[in-house]
């Protein structure tokens, strides 16, 4: 439920505090340059002063007004009337000024429309002071003035309700305006009044009894709906309401005539105003369509949990920390009130509120409570399994509201950074019932954030549906499983990255997460996604687009060592490395060179650490990583540098094959068909600066580049953008001279 | 064979099954564990120390059924300000946007009581009762009240959903209903609020209804008089058919005890040969494949139950193995 904001800046009370008279106000004015109400401009610094002058003039006139005075015939009551007026409605009155207008407005020695002027001119610049209210409010009782004034005064008190400085006294107040309940004109005002001021302890069951029998005498009237509803946040052991869902506002707007002027006085004053919100009460939830009513697809409104019981109450007495001391969730609207509340805030009563409201979502991260945890499991697996479009029949007319769904608990996983183990046990569920096309994008998102901590089950709840969806789906469909897979790596690492080290307090590492079974895990994830990208190529005739984004997980799986210090390097199989080789590609040909190049930092930096022996390592790297390498980078640099790959390679799947045979192939300088030059994927790149070196000649000789023209192919190439080339080359092709290309050697490592 | 709009054609159902000797008769509990077999209740709390009249209220009357997960801070000792404040809120809901007083008399009389007798052993929750009944508002003094809505939470033999789960957490994991669906949507939403809890209709699928039938097959029964009656759907038809086989329970309970192997225990392998064995029956006679068609309800002198979700439990002999077996059902629902 939101209410309205009550702000007191500090930075008011005390400016305020010592002005005492009006004199006082002028002085402070002029020696403090950030008081809000001045302007600033200096040319108009004289005629302030004599507006200033004037308004002093007026109040003290209306300080001593005496019964009765016409305003037609009385020029010193207009003048001053419009003194007042024109003041307050530019920039405001000083707080001094209202005990004096409020007084002379409410004792009825005016004539109507003189008070009625007066309180709409009653705007302030700062902040009204609690006792000229309260002075007020007991002028209010005797009922020396109008019917109407009292209305006015009453929307004018609603109105300012957040500039008055204190409010303590005016809550003592509480049972005089409830009393005022009995008129039927000021009825609703003094509803929203009331509705501003009421506490927890403001709601008596006498009260409640009033306003049930108002109800009763009335019927259904909006006010008293948000009064009451009010009264049951606090109380529900006292009373309750049932909202309807249609209603949006339930006061009239009351700000009517200050709303302009507030406006105007707030531009100039920008930073300590406070914010007048649009009151609107969150209890009834708006029903989506007609649904049964154990559907939760609907997120529960936030809504304070109080079993707050008779029998509870002795118990009460003893606890210190009892329900009254209990902030309502309803009433957390800012992070600030988080931080200030934090003590005392209790968890809504239906946990999955929580989803939709960020506050909480940090406020669950500080708590560790198991219960929390366990009640959204239950309200999260339950509406899954019961909202999900596939798995049950007739729920597929629903699949906007449930694509919403799935979508606000991703977000909320993103949010804590943690996968939930109720999604996850849904996945496993629904995953091989599902057709691979309703809600995807949602369905793989939350794939990504599967819990590192059951590996065991991954493959067959897993990998095993997923599997056979991948190889009879679109090319589409194959990208985004491999897009989630490589989400589903990098939170796993990062999870680790984060645990490993907060190592000290090891309550977090259940039996199944240590490091040698996160190894496990992680390697049988990166195992599978090379099995399936392997096939996926064959299937899809080495697709660029597939290939993309094969790569891209391996540029995550290339950095494992050195980024999330994680004891795991596994090469891309030989379906994946000569597909991005042989790429027609440069797009895909330079991600190999840079991935490549990663691999190399991340082993060296391993086999280092290991020789060093700095740290005891429960992990090395098996000889069999080094070698798989040490053959790519073999073939790699046969094909792109040294002509030599069909020569070379010694990977069983590779590139080697006899002269003879490659002689029958009929292609001329087949050794180099793979070089940087000749390559398909960087032949465009060697014509191109064939034609910026040579303009004139046409016949392309691409036999020209070598020597000094290699190095500026070179630079050319990494002038296009070709950095992975750049960092491969740099790192893993030793050039014994510059000069001599044909002598570079490849490195090993 | 009977549909269910009454519009196809029907065969006279089939009151004679080949009669085999009497076997001996075995008794055998009621109840499902996760291996699949057939266990007595390991301590018959609700046999021996229940007094049936307390329970006597479940008998003969159609409850539908729902899982519910465990009740977050539910208090055995508010039971009466939990009616207080559910009969106040059933009263807002009823005339929505006008507030209600709790705890002044109200049209709607809602009693919760806690039923210690019906649990299976002392690690279980007692079932809590909820009743709705009308006071007559011509008379309000005359405290006569009608009964229109019942509902009852209850758990036995749920130890293993409840070992798991805090202190905080009150499992009654089975959710039985005999009144308005109007009245249970209240209900259920009180409770859902109040205990942050979640209900889901339990449908019982075939496969666990083919166990029941097998199951009530062999139990012993004073009279036996009704039969022992499968009705069976058939899918994929424009308009709806039912198929009821019916079949005199002596033998049934004669092919069921060749069937058995080792009494108090009922495998899977058994169930299905139990089934295949009417099957096989019935084709013989109408040239239908009943493994075809979906089994939908299944009515015995110990109870019927239906695939939506309905039982009727009709002995009180045998409530507490129902009423376990379809808590066993309820806690794999909410897992």
């Amino acid at each position: 439920m939101q209410r309205r904001q009550r702000s007191e800046t500090p930075k008011q009370q005390i400016h305020h505090k010592n002005q005492t008279d009006l004199s006082a106000w002028r002085k402070g004015k002029k020696s403090d340059p950030e008081t809000s109400v001045q302007s600033h401009e200096s040319p108009n610094d004289q005629k302030n002063d004599s507006k200033q002058d004037s308004l002093e003039e007026a109040l003290s006139y209306f300080e001593k007004v005496q019964d009765r005075v016409s305003l037609k015939k009385n020029n010193a009551l207009q003048k001053h009337l419009t003194t007042v007026e024109s003041i307050a409605l530019q920039k405001g009155l000083p707080p001094e000024g209202f005990d004096v207008l409020l007084k002379v407005a409410l004792s009825g020695k005016l004539a109507d429309t003189v008070n009625t002027r007066l309180l709409k001119s009653l705007v302030p610049a700062s902040v009204i002071p609690e006792t000229s209210v309260v002075s007020s409010v007991s002028l209010l009782c005797v009922s020396k003035c109008s019917g109407s004034t009292q209305l006015l005064f009453l929307r004018w008190l609603i109105t300012m309700f957040d500039f008055i400085d204190h409010k303590e006294q005016l809550h003592a107040l509480y049972g005089f305006f409830f009393s005022f309940l009995q008129d039927e004109k000021m009825c609703p005002y003094v509803c929203h009044l009331l509705y501003l001021l009421t506490r927890k302890e403001s709601v008596k069951p006498f009260r409640i009894r009033k306003l049930l029998d108002l109800q009763a005498k009335m019927g259904m009237q909006s006010h008293l709906q948000a009064l009451l509803s009010l009264y049951k946040l606090f109380c529900p052991e006292l009373v309750t309401i049932a909202l309807p869902g249609k209603m949006k506002t339930y006061f009239k707007n009351s700000e009517g005539p200050w709303k302009a002027a507030i406006n105007a006085v707030r531009r100039r004053n920008q930073e300590n105003s406070p914010v007048l919100k649009p009151l609107v009460l969150g209890t009834a939830q708006p029903q989506s369509r007609k649904r049964k009513w154990n559907t939760q697809v609907i997120i529960p409104a936030s809504s304070a949990n109080r079993n707050n019981l008779e029998e509870d109450r002795e118990k009460k007495l003893v606890n210190l920390y009892s329900m009254d001391e209990s902030f309502p969730v309803e009433q957390l609207q800012t992070f600030s009130q988080l931080l200030q509340n934090i003590h005392r805030l209790e968890f809504p009563s239906q946990m999955g509120s929580v989803l939709t409201n960020p506050l909480l979502l940090h406020y669950m991260n500080c708590i560790k409570d198991e219960s929390i945890y366990l009640r959204l499991y239950y309200w999260m697996g339950q509406t899954l399994q019961e909202e999900c479009t596939w798995c049950v029949a007739d729920n597929s007319q629903y699949e906007e509201e449930f694509k919403d769904f799935l979508e606000t608990v991703y977000k909320t996983e993103c949010f804590l950074q943690e996968g939930f183990s109720s999604c996850e046990e849904f996945l496993y569920k629904s995953l091989p019932l599902w057709d691979g096309f309703c809600c995807r994008p949602q369905v793989l998102r939350l794939v990504s954030w599967i819990p590192l901590s059951t590996f065991s089950e991954v493959k067959s709840h897993l990998y095993d549906p997923l599997v056979q969806l991948f190889f009879t789906s679109s090319l589409y469909f194959k990208c985004s499983v491999l897009e989630s897979l490589k989400e589903l790596l990098q939170n796993w690492l990062n999870w680790h990255v984060i645990h490993s080290d907060s190592e000290a307090d090891s309550q977090a590492h259940s039996l199944n997460t240590t490091l040698s079974g996160l190894v496990n895990t992680v390697a049988e994830l990166i195992h599978f996604v090379g099995w399936i990208s392997t096939v996926a190529l064959h299937l899809e005739n080495n697709h660029t687009f597939l290939l993309y984004f094969i790569l891209d997980f391996y540029e995550t799986v290339c950095d494992m060592y050195l980024r999330y210090n994680l004891p795991l390097l596994i090469m891309p199989p030989a379906g994946v490395f000569y597909p991005a080789l042989l790429s027609m590609d440069s797009v895909s040909l330079n991600q190999l060179c840079y991935i490549m190049y990663r691999y190399r930092t991340n082993l060296v930096a391993a086999k280092e650490n290991e020789l060093s022996k700095k740290k005891i390592l429960q992990f090395k790297f098996s000889s069999q990583t080094y070698q798989e390498y040490n053959q790519y980078i073999v073939a790699m640099v046969g094909c792109l540098w040294t002509s030599s790959a069909f020569q070379k390679d010694t990977h069983p799947q590779g590139l080697r094959m006899d002269d003879e045979l490659l002689q029958k192939t009929a292609v001329q300088e087949f050794k180099s068909s793979f070089n940087i030059v000749y390559h398909p994927a960087m032949m465009g790149y060697a014509l191109l600066f064939l034609q910026q070196a040579w303009p004139e000649d046409t016949t392309f000789n691409f036999s020209l580049i070598k020597g000094k023209r290699w190095n500026w192919y070179l630079e050319y190439l990494y002038a296009q953008g070709l950095k992975g080339l750049k960092v491969f080359i740099e790192s893993s092709i030793n050039r014994v001279s510059q000069a001599s290309h044909s002598k570079a050697e490849n490195v090993q490592v | 064979m009977e549909s269910a709009d009454g519009a196809a054609r029907t065969l006279p159902s089939i009151r004679r099954l080949s009669r085999g000797p009497p076997f001996g008769r075995a008794q055998g509990w009621l109840g499902l564990s996760h291996g699949g077999q057939l266990l007595s209740p390991p301590t018959p709390h609700s046999q021996e120390n229940a007094d049936p009249q307390r329970t006597a209220f479940l008998l003969r009357k159609q409850w539908a059924l729902y899982s519910v997960t465990p009740l977050y801070k539910f208090c055995n000792a508010h039971l009466r300000d939990y009616a207080r404040l559910l009969s106040a809120f059933i009263a807002a809901e009823k005339q929505k946007g006008l507030a209600v007083e709790v705890g002044v008399e109200l049209d709607i009389k809602v009693a919760v009581t806690s039923i210690p007798d019906l649990k299976g052993s002392d690690r279980d929750q007692a079932a809590i009762l909820v009743q709705l009944s009308l006071r007559s508002p011509a008379s309000p003094k005359n405290s006569e009240e009608k009964l229109v809505w019942s509902g009852c939470f209850c758990c036995v033999f749920g130890d293993h959903l409840s070992e798991n789960v805090p202190e905080d957490f009150t499992c009654l994991p089975l959710f039985l209903v005999n009144g308005a669906e109007s009245y249970t949507s209240l209900v259920g939403s009180w409770f859902q609020k109040t205990f942050d809890c979640c209900f889901r209709r339990l449908a019982i699928s075939p496969l666990n209804l083919s166990w029941m039938a097998a199951m009530w097959t062999g139990c012993k029964v004073d009279k036996t008089t009704s039969a022992v009656e499968l009705v069976f759907s058939v899918p994929c038809l424009p308009y709806p058919l039912d198929i009821s086989y019916a079949i005199h329970p002596e033998d049934a309970k004669a092919l069921w005890d060749t069937v058995q192997k080792t009494p108090g225990e009922i495998t899977q392998e058994e169930v299905d040969v139990f089934m295949d064995c009417l099957y096989s029956h019935f084709h013989r006679h109408f040239k239908i494949h009943l493994s075809a068609t979906k089994l939908v309800k299944v009515s015995t002198a110990v109870a019927s139950a239906h695939c939506d979700g309905m039982i009727k439990f009709l002995q009180s002999k045998y409530l507490t193995g129902l009423l376990m077996l379809l808590t066993e059902l309820a806690i794999s629902q909410i897992q």
